[in-house]
């Protein structure tokens, strides 16, 4: 009953937001409180919405962004994971490698966009070398922080159970880390993704970025609104997708002490 | 002969801090002996030494047969469940029926059916400490090492774990190394107490039981023997027991 009563305001509430965000958004609107060319009606971005689906762009250009993000994120977590695990284990390999790690962290990705665009074009290949750059390095490091306080305890388990070298690996170190790996990936897939569209704004010829841009040149603030809603949609998605990963029932230890 | 542990005059150093000194303790086949003494004397290095954690720095450590640690609390795998934690204990066994078996025959002995597919955090604290004794005692392990495994318990369940401890041993038989704070534990568990010194570490008494298991805390043996120890203790210390 109780339960019942908590899903059902957890529905209730933030459509209330919702809703009072409208009304102020329309008041504001009304009130002519910015120019009617700087400011759209929320009618205005509904059919809007209707415009972009209808064209299929929405779409192509959804479909483009992920496509990007999904890659250099991928790629990114799949060589960051093992670096950090490498450089959690290797004390020689965590001295001569560190600083460097934290120099490029503190980098901002889109620093890169010069160089991206040089090396690789505009394209596809430039965003996800720019999301690669956002993720990888929190990922090394939050990997090699997290196998730094793997418990001594269970490498005497191991040890004492005889795991040989990979079993120790695939038994005792990755799953241990496991917990603060899935929520370092939940943080840098949201910095992938702003990463994305903002490489797309400035270098894109698609992408949902790049449709930021076209809505503005064209001076099609509607436009720009919906593409705004959807990249907004998309980035809760993600951390919603991501977030399913913490229900896994070998990771759920970590989130429960 | 398997299950016989031999410390030679078994001496460690961390840095330059001497942690044991030329400490020789022999222990037989199917011995249950328990080590007490002040906090931080070594107790703890010592299993480590015949868990092969830790080499002396002089001295030699000859374990016979195949060793098992238990610990004070979290030695389960979290991200395992019940049945994988124990079957960490049966990896030699290639046969999946089997081992399948034998975790069935462990989930018995420690009375736990029903739990084979919950985590360790699903369980209460005496309930993952007999499922990382039954993890221990799995496939026909020689040497059952304890670490302070009942310290981080209610006195109640602390209890009710000595109780269960001495009936899987005699189900099971092993030679039993158990390091304890609680005299009273040692008393109702072991054969022989050794009393440490404060560190380094040297035997500076030993205690014989000779009433069998289970006994009761109030049997005359344990509470003569608890008496005798604390006494042994206060004698070092001059402030009782720690």
């Amino acid at each position: 009953m109780k339960e019942n009563r908590n899903t059902v305001r957890a529905l209730l509430l933030p459509a209330l937001v919702a809703a009072i965000f409208i009304v102020v958004w329309t008041v504001v609107w009304r009130a002519g409180v910015f120019h009617r060319s700087a400011f759209p009606s929320p009618l205005a971005v509904v059919r809007g919405f209707g415009v972009e689906i209808a064209t299929g762009r929405l779409l192509s250009d959804s479909v483009t962004s992920l496509f990007r993000v999904t890659c250099g994120f991928l790629l990114a977590v799949a060589l960051g994971i093992p670096a950090g695990v490498w450089m959690g284990q290797k004390l020689s390999a965590r001295l001569a490698f560190l600083p460097m790690t934290n120099f490029f962290r503190n980098l901002s990705p889109l620093a890169w966009m010069p160089f991206a665009i040089l090396w690789f074009g505009v394209g596809d290949a430039a965003a996800m070398f720019l999301i690669f750059l956002s993720v990888f390095f929190p990922v090394v490091l939050a990997t090699m922080a997290a196998v730094g306080t793997i418990p001594l305890v269970y490498f005497h388990v191991a040890q004492n159970y005889g795991l040989r070298r990979f079993e120790k690996l695939t038994r005792v170190t990755l799953p241990a880390i496991m917990p603060q790996v899935i929520t370092t990936l939940r943080v840098t897939a949201g910095v992938a993704w702003l990463v994305d569209v903002a490489a797309e704004m400035i270098a894109g010829r698609d992408g949902l970025g790049f449709a930021v841009m076209d809505a503005r040149n064209g001076l099609r603030t509607d436009l720009l609104v919906v593409e705004m809603i959807v990249i907004g949609i998309i980035g809760v998605l993600i951390d919603r997708l991501l977030v399913q990963l913490t229900n896994v029932p070998s990771v759920r230890w970590g989130y429960e002490r | 002969m398997t299950g016989c542990l031999e410390l030679t005059d078994v001496s460690v150093f961390f840095d330059e801090v001497e942690v044991i000194r030329e400490l020789s303790l022999g222990i037989l086949q199917g011995e249950f002996v328990a080590v007490v003494g002040p906090s931080g004397c070594g107790k703890t290095t010592l299993l480590n030494l015949v868990a092969g954690f830790e080499r002396p720095s002089l001295g030699s450590v000859e374990c016979h047969g195949q060793v098992r640690m238990v610990y004070q609390e979290d030695g389960l795998f979290p991200w395992a469940t019940v049945t994988e934690n124990i079957a960490l204990g049966l990896r030699h066994i290639g046969d999946r029926r089997e081992r399948k078996r034998q975790i069935g025959d462990l989930l018995r002995l420690i009375r736990i059916e029903g739990f084979e597919h919950h985590y360790p955090r699903q369980l209460s604290g005496g309930m993952r400490q007999l499922v990382e004794l039954a993890r221990a005692l799995a496939g026909g392990s020689d040497v059952l090492l304890m670490d302070e495994p009942f310290s981080a318990l209610d006195y109640l369940t602390r209890l009710r774990m000595r109780n269960e401890l001495a009936r899987l041993l005699s189900e099971m038989p092993r030679t039993a190394v158990l390091v304890t704070h609680d005299i009273e534990e040692a008393a109702q568990l072991a054969d022989r107490i050794v009393v440490l010194t404060q560190r380094p570490a040297r035997i500076r008494h030993e205690f014989t039981i000779s009433t069998p298991r289970p006994r009761e805390p109030t049997n005359p043996e344990v509470v003569d023997a608890v008496r005798r120890i604390l006494a042994e203790l206060n004698v070092e210390s001059g402030a009782g027991q720690h």
